[in-house]
């Protein structure tokens, strides 16, 4: 059940806070990698993963709510391996697996944007599942931003307004295999559950997407399984191989149960 | 005999900080118009070394009573601005408004609660800071240190302003307002009707690159509306004390360059990453602090922009 896991860690984040500590500060060099590879990948080995898979982001989180991360496929055209899945950790998050993307086994994604928040210097983790049953893990780093940047909505009114709203975009791309890039967006706030209301001492719940699942007509391209560490407003910007399909097909499920769904004629042209 | 001394020394060191905390020295400020007191802060980050002091804060004197405006970026500067307040009078301080939420506004909030004082905001004052407000008590703490940040506290204001709000300081009337989400969703301006003074909080930036937080179409339509305020002059959040509208050209061309580069952008299908690179380079030469802000407003209005 993968969405628990998601859940799960998502409370033990929640926990962490109510403890006391809140978001811990890079006070003394405290490395939580080893503890995350225990309770997000069972303490399986991690291979090197240099030469399957890269991860971009920048060396500054310019705007702490949204941090542009990239993660591409760096396997070779005649490698016989495919990339099953990718898992993305922010160390330093208070709920540290941002989110982990399942790979459509006909799709050939080769290529996924999204964007993330980071609450504070950290370790951010790539973590690749291929064909070969092994993970290959990559890893950069990203200084928090400074100033009154947070991790937080800017518009909290916005946010609500555009509830559910999703758009569909294609790219124009030159494509060599009949590749192509388009790119996903749903509104929702993506609320953590860590903000304390003043006036009641409570914390707000968490309100979050959770799952959202893209198909090429019944063909999946990409599943998601997404914790509070996407910024709001998810976007995912991807790039795969057309199997010829007329229609794009999007399921997004959230924290309350509410499902989203959408559907866009694919346009053959571009 | 060393050792003993040491600790004499050290005593001596902590009572004299200990006196100096509790007498904070006055902070510099200058009288802009009869009444009206401003300290210029600093174009920079906020840092240990100065104490947060960043932002333009101030305060009016009325018959009655006196209305101090934003606190500083620190407790030690919030003391030092009520030592300035006292320096000058000793009438009590009635209100203590927040012009918004960002620390260097409101961190020295705590140096001014006291029976008989009210905090005013913003209607959605007191949910950003439940939003952001432990997460910018720990961040400080890497740039400010724990000593300033310590006593910093989150005090939340208990007169919300939805729309407009008169207060009367005696024989002088504040109005404020409430703004629509421009620099951030919590913007409130204040405008001293005796003298014409608008103090605009972060609503306008003179020299310091301007900040986005809150929403780039929603400010540019800010500054349509605040054009027209009946202003002599305006105490921006960051920069010099400036002539009104005139203050507004450089921030509405910056912001209007900013929008056009990222809507061409999106439009061509750019990826938000290589966006902050380039958005509103042509600026870059014209204000302070533009690799600080401009890669970060950038991304934030990619964000907004990409809805329309």
């Amino acid at each position: 059940m993968p969405g628990h896991s998601v859940r799960l860690l998502c409370m033990l984040g929640l926990l962490g806070v109510l403890a006391g500590g809140g978001p811990a500060l890079a006070a003394e060099p405290y490395d939580p990698w080893p503890g995350l590879v225990q309770d997000i990948f069972n303490n399986r080995p991690m291979q090197d993963g240099a030469g399957v898979i890269a991860i971009e982001m920048p060396v500054r989180a310019e705007d702490a709510a949204i941090v542009p991360v990239t993660l591409r496929s760096k396997l070779a055209p005649d490698d016989n391996r495919r990339v099953r899945a990718i898992t993305l950790v922010i160390d330093q998050n208070p709920a540290p697996m941002a989110a982990k993307f399942e790979l459509g086994p006909d799709a050939n994604v080769s290529e996924i944007s999204t964007r993330v928040r980071v609450n504070n210097y950290t370790d951010v983790h790539a973590v690749a599942e291929l064909s070969d049953g092994q993970l290959y893990m990559v890893k950069t780093y990203v200084k928090a931003s400074g100033g009154c940047s947070a991790p937080a909505a800017k518009t909290a009114d916005d946010a609500k307004s555009r509830l559910g709203q999703m758009r569909y975009r294609q790219f124009a791309r030159p494509s060599e295999n009949g590749a192509r890039e388009a790119q996903i967006m749903i509104g929702h706030p993506n609320n953590s559950g860590l903000q304390m209301d003043q006036v009641t001492q409570l914390y707000i719940p968490a309100f979050f997407v959770n799952e959202l699942r893209l198909w090429q007509d019944d063909s999946p391209v990409l599943a998601v399984e997404g914790g509070i560490s996407l910024s709001e407003d998810p976007n995912i910007r991807f790039t795969y191989v057309s199997n010829g399909a007329r229609n794009f097909r999007a399921e997004a499920r959230d924290t309350s149960g509410q499902i989203y769904r959408n559907e866009w004629k694919i346009d053959q042209g571009m | 005999m060393a050792l003993r001394l040491c600790s004499l020394v050290a005593l001596a060191v902590i009572c004299a900080l200990t006196g100096v905390r509790a007498q904070a020295q006055a902070i510099d400020v200058r009288e802009v118009a009869p009444g009206v007191f401003v300290h210029t802060g600093l174009t920079a980050p906020m840092t240990e070394a100065n104490a947060g002091a960043t932002a333009n804060i101030g305060f009016v004197i009325g018959e009655a009573a006196v209305a101090v405006i934003d606190t500083g970026g620190s407790v030690r500067e919030g003391r030092q601005l009520l030592a300035a307040i006292r320096a000058r009078t000793g009438k009590p301080i009635r209100y203590v408004i927040n012009t918004h939420g960002h620390p260097d506004h409101v961190f020295g909030n705590a140096a001014f609660v006291a029976e008989g004082t009210v905090f005013v905001g913003h209607r959605n004052l007191p949910r950003m800071f439940s939003a952001r407000g432990q997460f910018y008590l720990d961040a400080f703490r890497r740039t400010m240190g724990r000593e300033l940040m310590d006593e910093v506290r989150i005090i939340s204001p208990t007169l919300l302003v939805d729309d407009t709000l008169t207060l009367d300081l005696g024989a002088r009337t504040l109005t404020l307002r409430a703004w629509s989400a421009a620099h951030t969703d919590n913007d409130l301006s204040v405008f001293d009707e005796t003298t014409g003074t608008l103090f605009a909080g972060d609503l306008v930036f003179v020299t310091h690159t301007p900040v986005l937080d809150g929403s780039l179409r929603g400010w540019l339509r800010a500054i349509e509306e605040l054009g027209r305020l009946p202003a002599q002059r305006v105490i921006p959040g960051h920069g010099a004390v400036s002539d009104w509208p005139a203050a507004l050209a450089d921030q509405r061309r910056y912001l209007e360059k900013l929008s056009a580069d990222i809507r061409a952008m999106i439009a061509r299908g750019t990826p938000i990453s290589a966006a902050a690179a380039s958005a509103a380079a042509s600026e870059r030469s014209k204000w302070k602090l533009f690799e600080d802000y401009n890669a970060r407003n950038a991304t934030a209005a990619f964000s907004e922009i990409e809805w329309e």
